[in-house]
């Protein structure tokens, strides 16, 4: 395939790390917990976290190797995520 | 004789709601054509309100005791707020979400970053978009940006 999977939330380094190891993903995992990165991309859902913190809405986005966008997915509703074939489709105009 | 005037129907409509309720995050939440629109739990819920009216008709009958009647209409009010927080959770308040319309377009160049991996070690965007992935260098990066568990 030739795509990194990078994914990207407010949780600390350890607390992705528990996550990964559970789910068994092997791609990276980046912190930012005080979502200075999901604000430059303006997906900051404020104060939707447990304690009322900014969190991350889910968003995906793939980037070719230049880091230009070529495909975005912004859901509407949390529960609604890309799925891998739609990722895949998105992937063909990668070379 | 008790046995037989146990009221099944507002028990069965009740224990549906709750496992209509619980097994959309637990269970149907795996497969996207289930999560996307949770139909199985609104048929379930729909099943299960049909048992309840039937069961609150039945325990309204004339020969059935007062605690029949108290009974089915506790357990129809607790079913239908189950039913009730279901829909908001899923379809009313999933939906709150902002709407980014500052967020990198297609034909966009993505902002740099610099965030800790699992490691604590920085790892940039570009270093992602150049470090090679067996050898090769990637043909690109899927940035998943998730709510997370805080």
């Amino acid at each position: 395939m030739g795509i990194r999977p990078v994914a990207i939330s407010v949780d600390s380094p350890a607390a992705s790390r528990d996550l990964r190891e559970q789910a068994g993903y092997t791609f990276t995992f980046l912190s930012d917990p005080k979502a200075e990165v999901i604000r430059r991309y303006d997906l900051v859902h404020s104060g939707a976290g447990i304690d009322g913190q900014d969190i991350a809405r889910p968003a995906e986005f793939l980037l070719d190797s230049s880091g230009t966008v070529r495909w975005v997915d912004l859901t509407e509703n949390y529960w609604v995520r890309a799925r891998p074939e739609q990722i895949l489709e998105a992937a063909k105009i990668l070379r | 004789m008790k046995i037989r005037k146990f009221n099944w129907l507002t028990w069965t409509g009740f224990l549906l709601s709750v496992f209509a309720f619980l097994s959309y995050p637990f269970v149907f939440v795996r497969w996207p054509v289930t999560r996307d629109f949770p139909w199985v739990n609104l048929l379930l819920f729909g099943v299960a309100a049909v048992l309840l009216l039937l069961g609150i008709k039945r325990g309204f009958a004339a020969d059935r005791p007062r605690r029949s009647k108290i009974a089915a209409t506790v357990l129809a009010t607790l079913s239908f707020v189950i039913i009730g927080l279901f829909v908001f959770s899923t379809l009313i308040a999933a939906r709150w979400l902002p709407a980014s319309h500052g967020a990198p377009q297609v034909g966009h160049k993505a902002p740099d970053f610099n965030l800790a991996d699992t490691t604590g070690k920085q790892m940039s965007l570009s270093e992602l978009l150049s470090s090679p992935i067996n050898g090769k260098t990637p043909k690109g990066v899927l940035l998943v940006f998730y709510r997370g568990y805080w």
